[in-house]
């Protein structure tokens, strides 16, 4: 092997990997607020069509990633609002979002399909993806805010006895959640695949929400998580057309095995899913109770 | 009160039409959404087609999105239970949902595309995409500098291998230095995965994409990188100008029209219809005369003609297999038995099919 064989291969798996990345951060902070968000893949995909749309009419690429990011804050908004203030249950309300942002993103893009536009270098965001994996943890362990954070998560009462804001700070967690995954989406319709396709996310949501709970609710393994995932997946082509005999489809189900054995080894051991999981997840806040 | 206004207008609405003529209803599974100007879409266009032609006496639906499992037993059942006449289910793996749908309702008639079982009422029907493999092989062997082709494979199906094998044999006889390499991606449509294929492909030293997969992703990879390619299904040149060399383009429209007239008139039949070029339901699209020399796209063009007139086919002997046995004779062409169940390499691909 020679060194710009390599060099290529880890600029394929740095492109690939970076929308798990953002997506992962995003659930992590919201999952660390109390609040499970399963509607991670409809956000992508809203945030997909509307930085493509916005893209193809205004050709500015600060508008389209501008408008992406407050397509996802009114998609995660309108989560907030039903799970915070009318209680709804998280997982159906994060499932309804999917199929909603599946659907809706689906309706927008119909007559943009097939648009040709021109992709943006992919860079900036791959950098961007590793410092704000740094932010996040810095902000968790490193800042009053952090743990005020972390506490909501892990103790909604306590954390409203002691005089803080359980619903609004659960509020803005799940609106920077939505902003990350509408950014991850805009970064696939804009830099990674330069299209507008439907259901073009192709599963990456699912992966970022296995990602959380395979880091074990913490910053720094969301990007570890993100490269070994991304990482097995152009590892396995490069053997493969390489001509080396290999299961592919092993390999295409690596992240959710890895997961399922990272959800039973934290489960069979109570001490350390309660180190790891935040105590809080799922469960609704009542005000005075 | 309002409820019954619309009742009765729908009644009434349904009853004149009836009296006038009694459209039939005819359905379709996508496997992906028609706008992913690759599979689907080329089905979608057929659809149109169909409708175009048969005006008043046909109406049509189509359902997208439809996963190739249980879901797909639902899909085709809701379209056979709102009174459809004529389903048509356009992916390989609808097989077993088809049949057991179909097995229930006798009275509508199926159509299963890229299939091999027939039933009484299910028909199979497909394209010698095959026939354009060939051709593109014989372009790539001449327009590659560094003897090195990267294909995208989805799913390891006998008209995926046949069609490798299609190009390879084409390809090796104008470059007896070519080597194929392949990546299986294991899925028919998630643009960022294709994207990643052919990027790997790309770095791994080959300056020619092929896929078999349903987006315009590798294309655009390959124009990213400066190397050729092959657009899948429908013309993709508007994608890549500076990458594509062509594309096969198949062509649903006619086959369908004529189906759904037979339903129309009641001389409906199952059986297995196979064509290719000769019959229109394979078209090779314009060929990029920017990037190939017009001595190559003339050859290309009498390929074309052979292929028609049937003086070429893709498979003809002598064909070896991987261990080197003879499979194809010298002077025979492939039966297409053999091409149905294609599951082999042929002598000079690397690697193996995944099973």
């Amino acid at each position: 092997m020679n060194f710009d064989l390599i060099l290529g291969i880890l600029q394929i798996v740095l492109i690939a990997t970076t929308p798990l990345v953002f997506a992962g951060i995003g659930e992590l902070v919201t999952e660390k607020s109390g609040v499970l968000n399963l509607g991670v893949e409809g956000m992508m995909l809203v945030g997909a069509v509307s930085a493509f749309i916005i893209l193809v009419i205004t050709g500015s690429y600060f508008l389209a990633f501008f408008v992406s990011i407050i397509s996802g804050i009114i998609m995660s908004g309108l989560f907030a609002f039903l799970v915070l203030f009318l209680m709804s249950n998280q997982i159906a309300t994060g499932l309804a979002l999917t199929i909603f942002g599946i659907g809706l993103s689906s309706m927008l893009g119909k007559q943009y399909i097939g648009t040709p536009i021109d992709g943006l270098s992919p860079w900036f965001f791959v950098i961007f993806s590793f410092l704000i994996v740094f932010l996040v943890s810095y902000f968790f362990y490193k800042t009053k805010a952090g743990l005020i954070l972390r506490a909501v998560g892990e103790s909604h009462n306590s954390a409203h006895a002691l005089g803080y804001s359980v619903i609004k700070i659960r509020f803005l967690s799940i609106l920077f959640g939505g902003s990350m995954c509408a950014l991850a989406g805009s970064y696939i319709s804009i830099c990674y695949a330069p299209m507008w396709q439907e259901g073009m996310t192709a599963g990456r949501g699912w992966i970022a929400l296995a990602l959380v709970v395979f880091a074990t609710w913490k910053p720094e393994r969301v990007l570890i998580g993100a490269y070994i995932f991304g990482g097995v997946t152009i590892l396995q082509m490069n053997l493969q057309a390489l001509g080396l005999r290999f299961p592919g489809q092993f390999f295409s189900m690596a992240p959710y095995i890895a997961t399922i054995i990272v959800l039973v080894l934290i489960s069979s051991n109570k001490l350390r899913i309660k180190l790891s999981a935040p105590a809080s997840l799922t469960i609704p806040f009542y005000k005075g109770r | 009160m309002i409820r019954i206004i619309t009742f009765l207008s729908t009644f009434l609405v349904f009853s004149f039409g009836s009296a006038y003529a009694d459209p039939k209803k005819v359905g379709f599974i996508y496997i992906g959404p028609p706008g992913d100007h690759g599979w689907t879409y080329m089905h979608d266009v057929g659809r149109k087609y169909m409708e175009s032609q048969l005006g008043d006496s046909i109406t049509t639906t189509y359902l997208e999105n439809i996963p190739e499992n249980a879901d797909a037993v639902r899909a085709i059942r809701k379209l056979a239970d709102s009174g459809h006449d004529l389903i048509f289910t356009t992916s390989f793996n609808y097989m077993d949902q088809t049949h057991e749908v179909a097995k229930d309702f006798p009275d509508i008639k199926f159509e299963h595309a890229t299939g091999y079982i027939q039933a009484d009422n299910v028909a199979t029907y497909s394209a010698r995409f095959y026939e354009g493999r060939m051709i593109e092989g014989h372009i790539a062997g001449h327009m590659t500098e560094t003897n090195t082709i990267g294909y995208i494979a989805s799913f390891p199906i006998p008209e995926v291998v046949r069609g490798i094998n299609a190009f390879y044999l084409a390809a090796a006889k104008v470059n007896p230095d070519i080597k194929m390499k392949i990546i299986w991606v294991f899925t028919w449509y998630d643009p960022g995965k294709e994207a990643d294929a052919a990027n790997t492909l790309i770095n791994q030293g080959a300056d020619i994409i092929v896929q078999h997969t349903d987006t315009y992703a590798p294309c655009q990879a390959a124009q990213k990188a400066g190397v050729y390619a092959f657009g899948q299904a429908s013309n993709q040149e508007e994608f890549c100008p500076d990458a594509h060399l062509t594309s096969i383009e198949d062509i649903w429209g006619p086959y369908y029209a004529a189906r759904a007239k037979a339903v129309v008139d009641g001389t409906w039949s199952s059986g297995d219809t196979w064509d290719g070029m000769d019959k229109g339901m394979v078209v090779m699209s314009p060929y990029n005369n920017k990037l190939m020399p017009a001595s190559l796209i003339q050859e290309a063009v009498n390929m074309e003609v052979g292929i028609k007139d049937g003086t070429i086919h893709p498979f003809t002997g002598p064909i070896y297999n991987q261990a080197g046995e003879l499979v194809v004779p010298e002077g025979e062409v492939a039966p297409d038995g053999m091409l149905l169940g294609m599951n082999f390499y042929v002598q000079g691909i690397d690697g193996e099919v995944p099973q």
